[in-house]
């Protein structure tokens, strides 16, 4: 379950959303694209390009308008061939060129679409599914954990094919739960615990701890290797587990009576982001 | 080359000792049975009215005095050049009986074999493809209920509805009674077929349907089909391109395991029906104490299984990419 979930993604700048594993953010990718499965249930309201993004509309727009990149190798069918594949059962010579291309633009020649998923190297994989992706001009383009298990090199290889992206206009929303691997190439971060989002910041804030507005977003950048590897007490609710109150009343170490009490707990402007925290972080100099 | 060889080589080893083992079984099973060939075939009275040297040759021919080592060891020297023995009952050679028996019976069993497995396929996919909804309650209460039905009660409940009350199909045999062997029709064939096929079909369809729909199920909760969806493919599209696609692979091993229930239903079914086919020939043979008739059909049909089942293996690696890539890279 996610609450209280507001984020904006701007065409042509990358949105990173970070969040340990089990916070939601899938969930998030999912729901955006209408994709939930059928036990599930969303409230709320996703506004693309200013309208109300229904579920009928999603459907009209997934795979054409906004693009899925997801994880890795097992969400392509081990049965069928890549080129089938990113075709989408269209056998029309246009549908052929775009899947071409789409695939060149990676460095994967023709021959690729010859190859099942499982004859994929893992770097292959993943160019593939940016390539899936490409076919169509997306202007929604949502990375789900698209680097895992990839060292830093191709990593940023493959972040670097998402800023190209938004470069040429589309919003890339990059949900990841590596917050080091985010401020590379992200514009903006939106920070997420037990399902909400607490945080929502220039990725230059980042740069210091000091910025930062949110007690959970420092204790996170904290645990950064290379800002002292300081770990945080405690662990994260799962999220739908806490009714009132701040989620994360259990770990900060500034909480106070109202922090548990609170009903609701806004997400709001501070200091040019946004934070949910009824105590929020001044700006100190360093 | 000598992959495909060493694994023909392992798999008739298999079927060599496979056969062995059956066949040795229901020997055993035999010997143990309580029934007296003599009184069972010839009758009690009859025997009572036999002169001392009457009883002992009859015994000599069902072999009653022999002991049981030297009957099996005897029967499977014989077999070994391919010699298969004759029927005690029919006093023909048992391959001519089995030949017989078998082109009664294929027909039944093809036409069971495949409705059940095409009807299965689609009922399973169907209700896999609709987990949860009113398709796949309805497929799955179907399914259960004739999985807990007795198959030869399911043909006595045909036998009475179609048979006895409407009048629209005969009540058993494979041919009209009375009527010149040359005179009998394929029609008429087909009319007397047609309850036994459908008995074996019904009840073929709950194993493969059940197994398919939990594959199916799987298949539509996977991260591909997810993709799928995500990439603006119409349900449709992801349940012929991608369910069935993935489906099909368990599909063709459960339709191959299924031959073993078919022609175990057949046993039953056949009987039923007073269907003169292999599945009641072998339950003539049991109750007779017709040992080299019942072996040989034990032998031949555990055959058949066994092909079926390598014939399932060899298909699976024709179709899955996996195994085809690496055969070809080798």
């Amino acid at each position: 379950m996610i609450r209280d979930l507001s984020l904006k993604i701007r065409p042509g700048q990358i949105t990173a959303v970070v969040g340990a594993s089990g916070s939601g953010k899938s969930l998030l990718a999912h729901s955006i694209l209408g994709i939930l499965p059928y036990n599930s249930r969303m409230e709320g309201k996703i506004l693309y390009d200013g309208e109300l993004l229904t579920p009928k509309r999603a459907e009209r727009l997934r795979g054409k308008e906004i693009a899925l990149i997801p994880q890795g190798v097992t969400w392509l069918d081990p049965l069928m061939k890549v080129g089938a594949q990113l075709e989408k059962g269209r056998k029309d010579a246009g549908t052929k060129e775009k899947c071409r291309q789409a695939l060149e633009r990676y460095g994967l020649g023709a021959d690729t679409e010859e190859l099942y998923p499982f004859e994929l190297s893992g770097g292959m994989a993943r160019r593939v599914l940016i390539a899936s992706a490409v076919t169509e001009k997306p202007r929604l383009i949502i990375a789900d954990e698209p680097t895992p298990g990839l060292d830093a090199r191709a990593a940023a290889r493959i972040l670097g094919h998402f800023r190209e992206l938004a470069e040429e206009g589309a919003g890339v929303l990059f949900i990841t739960h590596d917050l080091e691997l985010a401020l590379t190439v992200a514009d903006r971060v939106a920070v997420f615990y037990a399902g909400e989002t607490i945080e929502e910041a220039d990725a230059e804030d980042f740069s210091d701890a000091g910025r930062l507005r949110h007690p959970f977003t420092r204790a996170l950048w904290n645990a950064v290797p290379a800002h002292g590897f300081r770990p945080i007490p405690g662990a994260q609710p799962y999220p739908g587990t806490v009714s009132e109150g701040c989620p994360f009343a259990g770990q900060c170490g500034k909480c106070r009576e109202e922090c548990r009490r609170a009903e609701e707990i806004p997400l709001e402007p501070f200091e040019g982001g946004m934070v949910r925290c009824l105590y929020p972080e001044r700006r100190t100099a360093g | 080359m000598k992959h495909r060889l060493q694994f023909t080589a392992k798999k008739l080893l298999r079927m060599a000792l496979l056969l062995l083992g059956v066949s040795f079984a229901s020997f055993l099973l035999m010997c143990a049975s309580p029934l007296d060939p003599l009184q069972t075939n010839v009758g009690q009275t009859a025997l009572g009215s036999m002169s001392r040297e009457q009883v002992e040759k009859l015994e000599e021919y069902w072999g009653v005095d022999a002991p049981p080592a030297e009957r099996y060891l005897g029967w499977l020297k014989d077999v070994l050049h391919g010699d298969f023995g004759v029927s005690l009952l029919y006093r023909q050679p048992v391959l001519e009986v089995i030949g017989q028996r078998l082109a009664n019976s294929v027909w039944l069993l093809l036409a069971a074999w495949i409705i059940s497995g095409v009807l299965g396929l689609a009922l399973g996919a169907a209700a896999g493809a609709f987990r949860g909804r009113w398709p796949d309650r309805l497929i799955r209460g179907y399914c259960l209920l004739i999985s807990s039905t007795p198959a030869f009660w399911l043909a006595i409940l045909l036998l009475l509805v179609f048979s006895v009350w409407l009048g629209w199909l005969p009540v058993g045999l494979s041919v009209p009674a009375g009527v010149d062997a040359a005179a009998v029709t394929l029609a008429d064939r087909l009319r007397h077929a047609v309850l036994p096929a459908l008995t074996l079909s019904i009840t073929g369809v709950a194993n493969i349907a059940l197994h398919t729909r939990e594959k199916m199920a799987d298949v539509m909760e996977s991260d591909y089909v997810l993709f799928a969806r995500a990439r603006g493919e119409s349900e449709r599209s992801i349940l012929l391109r991608h369910g069935l696609r993935n489906v099909a692979l368990p599909a063709v091993t459960l339709q191959f395991a299924s031959i073993s229930e078919v022609i175990g239903g057949s046993v039953l079914v056949e009987q039923v029906f007073s269907y003169p086919g292999l599945g009641q020939a072998a339950v003539t043979a049991g109750l007779g104490s017709d040992l080299p008739l019942l072996l040989g059909i034990t032998v031949i049909t555990s055959a058949i299984v066994f092909g079926g089942n390598l014939a399932a293996d060899l298909l699976y690696g024709a179709v899955d990419p996996k195994i085809r890539r690496r055969a070809a890279g080798r």
